[in-house]
């Protein structure tokens, strides 16, 4: 069984910080099927329209009738370990560092027979195992066997931590704290066992109903921020940006206006300040100090997360400058990935549908809490994807989008007002 | 004529006539007045580095800024408020630039305000003030000082809880008599309006703004050193940019002060002319 994870002693200071290297992360087109999948969070096979083969690796044709016609489809991951090996030796710089490594081969319920990264708890080959997908530290798609059933301190295995972004013993900034969500996020990423927890405010003087309570916690530490004023940002990053393991960025500016509902700019103006603008400030300031430390102990820099919206697939014209700053935002956040990746550090989009809040007030429900939604960011760290769609309406869009999104586009268009 | 520039130069250099600068630093951590958040916001003072000796720009360093017209150390129009929307030369770039130099009254309620946050300025107290130091002239500033600026927690200067700002300024009454007995140039405060922090239950909300901009007077806002000031004899320079149809401005507001030698009778308690600013304090 996985023993729990131990406070990791403080860093010494005389040693060079190692510098990240990452798995191998060259894929063919076809194979980045595995890696969409797994981004979500899934764990997708390509299935033979014509004969119905599932088949693994993934391939231009079916290996059974040499049908072009294949179909990426979810897989429950059920199979038995056959056998499995011991990595003690690799060239590759990243598994160099880390051997021993724990490999198995599985064959899977659904047909094809494969070698997957084998968690700690496995029991010796043969037994049965899950097989999930996870994005590795070079942002592809890694399979990874695990007990058939959760075992305890599953999360700790030592191999699984290297594809997840747990905040347990890790520092996390929060960058505003003041919302519901911000005050259940903070809570949460407590309770999941991180050591310090950067609670950002901004507008000192307007105070939110709860939010004295965050500074109870002895892992909170209260920070005066605010992602519209450039300076303060980089005056913040200089002081506490080389601690820095984890980014979850909940400033959020939202309005509910679409162009017609609303004269002038300074309402679309103030959104994209915070929401797209100030990512762009916390990037620049935040992100070097996090790529350098990639790689930096048990407790590397690790994760950025990014509080978005579903609105930023296809624009919802009761709250359209707010979605419009949301897409803006997501193009953002995927160059942010593109320069975090060669550190390892996964760049986590959030993309909620309406939250319970004040500015959802005329929305009908179902609207997600922001109790359930700060749940959900962590678990998403502790998981292996990058684009999370937390509560049943992000998941109900995410499905339109994907299906037909010109067909979302008039459905929201037509949603009342 | 030439004689009394002469003469006003002459006493400048000797340091014979002292300037005080009534202007708090426009800094990103300065607060900026709140108003309910569906409604539209005056912008706080914010900058973007340009270049600073870099690839940017390799022998300058300049910034770009951004702001309201109500940022900071500010001056108030009477097209600012609706009651004043209608009068000739009413904004920025029309007001006559004569009237940005005027004589000012100070009128010290800081023993007052610093129990009672809420503190309204009276008639009975101005008519106390002028037995001590005469008629207040017509075309004066009135300038209420409360020692607000020094709050320099923003926290405390902006002093709101759950019912809204608590912050000193006139009652209806003291308004009114003001631009109709006195026929003021204008009142200045040293908090973030000229109004008080709970004007708004007053009748007419935001007197101040209403009759003041309403008679086309101006306003001065979130001041400071106004105890560096005489009760009388203080000249005030506040000349708003020039801002086509601007409602207000952020500005320089310097106070010209005989030395206390030069005084015939200083005020008693009053304090030595320091011309220093006191730097807000930063937020963290």
């Amino acid at each position: 069984m996985t023993a729990p994870l131990a406070r990791p002693p403080r860093k010494n200071p005389v040693l060079r910080t190692r510098q990240p290297m990452l798995p191998p992360g060259n894929r063919s087109r076809v194979a980045l099927g595995l890696t969409a999948a797994a981004a979500r969070g899934k764990f997708e096979l390509q299935v033979c329209r014509d004969c119905g083969t599932t088949q693994y690796p993934p391939r231009e044709a079916c290996h059974a009738c040499l049908s072009q016609r294949l179909d990426w489809r979810a897989q429950g991951g059920g199979g038995e370990l056959v056998s499995e090996t011991m990595l003690r030796h690799s060239n590759e710089l990243f598994y160099r560092e880390r051997v021993p490594w724990r490999l198995g081969m599985i064959k899977l319920d659904c047909g094809p027979i494969l070698v997957a990264h084998l968690h700690g708890d496995c029991a010796p080959a043969p037994t049965r195992v899950r097989v999930v997908a996870n994005l590795d530290r070079a942002g592809q798609a890694a399979l990874v066997a695990i007990p058939e059933k959760d075992t305890p301190n599953m999360a700790d295995d030592r191999q699984l931590r290297e594809m997840t972004c747990d905040p347990k013993f890790r520092k996390v900034l929060i960058t505003d704290a003041k919302t519901a969500l911000g005050q259940a996020l903070v809570e949460a990423i407590v309770a999941a066992g991180a050591d310090l927890v950067w609670a950002g405010y901004a507008e000192p003087w307007k105070k939110p109903p709860g939010f004295d309570r965050l500074s109870s916690l002895k892992q909170v530490s209260l920070l005066p921020l605010d992602l519209t004023n450039s300076r303060g940002v980089k005056d913040i990053a200089g002081e506490i940006g080389g601690r820095v393991d984890i980014v979850i960025n909940t400033a959020d500016h939202h309005r509910n206006f679409g162009i017609a509902a609303r004269d002038g700019v300074e309402v679309a103006r103030a959104e994209m300040d915070i929401n797209y603008f100030g990512l762009l400030r916390l990037a620049q300031e935040f992100a070097p100090a996090m790529r350098a430390r990639g790689a930096d102990g048990q407790s590397s820099a690790v994760a950025w997360v990014n509080l978005l919206s579903v609105f930023a697939l296809s624009n919802f014209p009761a709250h359209g400058t707010y979605s419009a700053s949301k897409a803006a935002a997501l193009s953002l956040a995927q160059c942010l990935r593109a320069e975090l990746a060669p550190a390892g550090v996964r760049v986590i989009n959030v993309f909620p549908g309406p939250i319970d809040d004040e500015w959802n007030q005329a929305l009908p429900p179902p609207k997600i809490a922001p109790v359930r939604l700060a749940a959900d960011i962590v678990e998403a760290l502790r998981g292996g994807a990058e684009d999370v769609f937390p509560g049943d309406i992000a998941q109900d869009w995410l499905e339109r989008w994907r299906d037909n999104p010109k067909a979302l586009e008039r459905e929201l268009a037509a949603l009342p007002r | 004529m030439s004689d009394v520039l002469l003469r006003l130069a002459a006493a400048l250099v000797a340091g014979r006539i002292r300037v005080i600068d009534l202007t708090q630093t426009l800094s990103p951590d300065f607060p900026q007045i709140v108003l309910p958040p569906e409604m539209g916001q005056a912008w706080p003072f914010r900058v973007e580095e340009a270049s600073r000796y870099d690839a940017r720009g390799p022998g300058w360093y300049w910034n770009n800024f951004s702001c309201s017209e109500h940022t900071g150390t500010h001056f108030d129009a009477p097209i600012h408020w609706i009651s004043g929307r209608h009068l000739p030369d009413n904004s920025t770039d029309t007001i006559p630039a004569a009237r940005f130099i005027a004589p000012a009254c100070v009128i010290d309620c800081s023993r007052e305000a610093a129990t009672d946050a809420d503190f309204l300025l009276s008639v009975e107290y101005l008519r106390k003030w002028e037995r001590r130091h005469g008629r207040i002239p017509a075309g004066s500033w009135i300038l209420m000082r409360t020692d607000w600026s020094k709050r320099t927690d923003p926290v405390a200067y902006q002093n709101i809880d759950a019912t809204g700002q608590h912050t000193p300024g006139p009652d209806t009454a003291a308004v009114q008599f003001l631009v109709e007995e006195r026929r003021v140039l204008g009142f200045g405060s040293e908090a973030i309006g000229t109004d008080a922090g709970q004007a708004f239950h007053l009748k007419p909300p935001y007197p101040c703004h209403y009759y003041m901009h309403g008679s086309g007077r101006f306003g001065l806002q979130c001041l400071t050193n106004l105890d560096l000031l005489p009760p009388v004899g203080a000249i005030v320079i506040a000349a708003p940019l020039k801002i086509k149809e601007g409602s207000g401005s952020p500005l320089r507001v310097l106070a010209l002060v005989p030395s206390p030698d030069m005084k015939p009778a200083p005020a008693a308690g009053e304090r030595a002319a320091k011309a220093k600013s006191p730097a807000r304090k930063k937020r963290r």
